[in-house]
């Protein structure tokens, strides 16, 4: 699972660059989401805009990222493409997370691959 | 029943595999169905058969791997789907109410049980049956044909 990371003094931007969240891939997009993290505690902001199909196995692993960061640091989502925001309105998880219609623009900090 | 329509019809069969539910995914809504279904009933009907196919591979053949035959068919009433494997039966020999519990705090969110409120919500004339040691679910999509 592809993911990489913008990072600014208060809030880490986590990019999917893969096109699926799906069953194949859940369990590795839960251990990246925990490995990147683990080393700080800014906010976290996951861009979905490459994500264009989630199943519920993917639902579930966002679910699951969300629990492990804890309820002082709600995991909020943005840019969700058609499909994603179909399943998420429709298991009623939209109204559980922050869900912002776009990244923002010009974040100033570093982007790294990671 | 015979019909003067042309019958627009796929078959695949696939192991039991996610990546191989994936690629058979990808296979028929990234390419095959472009074009000829909308892109909205395409994402429905691309998560109706993604919930159906990964419920196979967690659950029929959650003891021993084996395969899975899917057949759509895309006519004037929707995108019709049959599903077939040879694991092991739903319980009960009925498909589960697939109903959303009450949503909890953050502490208790549950990580599973969507799919078949998903299936069930998404799809038309949903049916299941047992037949000859092999499990049958056939649903309809609804979705307008485009002409091509």
């Amino acid at each position: 699972m592809e993911l990489d990371c913008t990072q600014t003094p208060d809030l880490m931007i986590i990019h999917v660059r893969e096109t699926r969240i799906d069953a194949a891939g859940a369990i590795d997009f839960k251990d990246r989401m925990r490995e990147l993290t683990a080393f700080n505690t800014l906010r976290v902001m996951l861009d979905l805009s490459k994500v264009t199909f989630i199943d519920s196995s993917g639902l579930g692993a966002v679910v699951a990222v969300r629990k492990a960061l804890g309820p002082d640091r709600p995991l909020e989502l943005a840019a969700l493409t058609p499909a994603v925001e179909k399943v998420f309105r429709l298991t009623r998880m939209d109204s559980v997370f922050i869900i912002h219609p776009g990244v923002p623009a010009h974040t100033g900090g570093q982007r790294d691959a990671i | 029943m015979p019909s003067d329509e042309r019958p627009d019809q796929t078959r695949i069969v696939i192991p039991s595999d996610p990546m191989a539910v994936r690629q058979a995914l990808q296979a028929l809504f990234d390419h095959l169905m472009t074009g000829r279904m909308s892109a909205d009933d395409r994402d429905t009907a691309q998560i109706v058969l993604a919930e159906a196919l990964n419920n196979i591979v967690e659950h029929a053949y959650a003891q021993e791997p084996g395969e899975i035959e899917v057949i759509v068919e895309l006519c004037a009433s929707g995108l019709t789907c049959r599903i077939m494997d040879a694991g092991l039966p739903m319980p009960g020999g009925t498909l589960p109410q697939g109903v959303l519990a009450p949503m909890p705090s953050n502490d208790d969110l549950p990580e599973g049980g969507f799919g078949w409120h998903l299936i069930r919500t998404l799809s038309e004339d949903l049916h299941y049956r047992r037949e000859d040691g092999r499990n049958l679910l056939t649903f309809r999509i609804l979705a307008q044909q485009y002409p091509h």
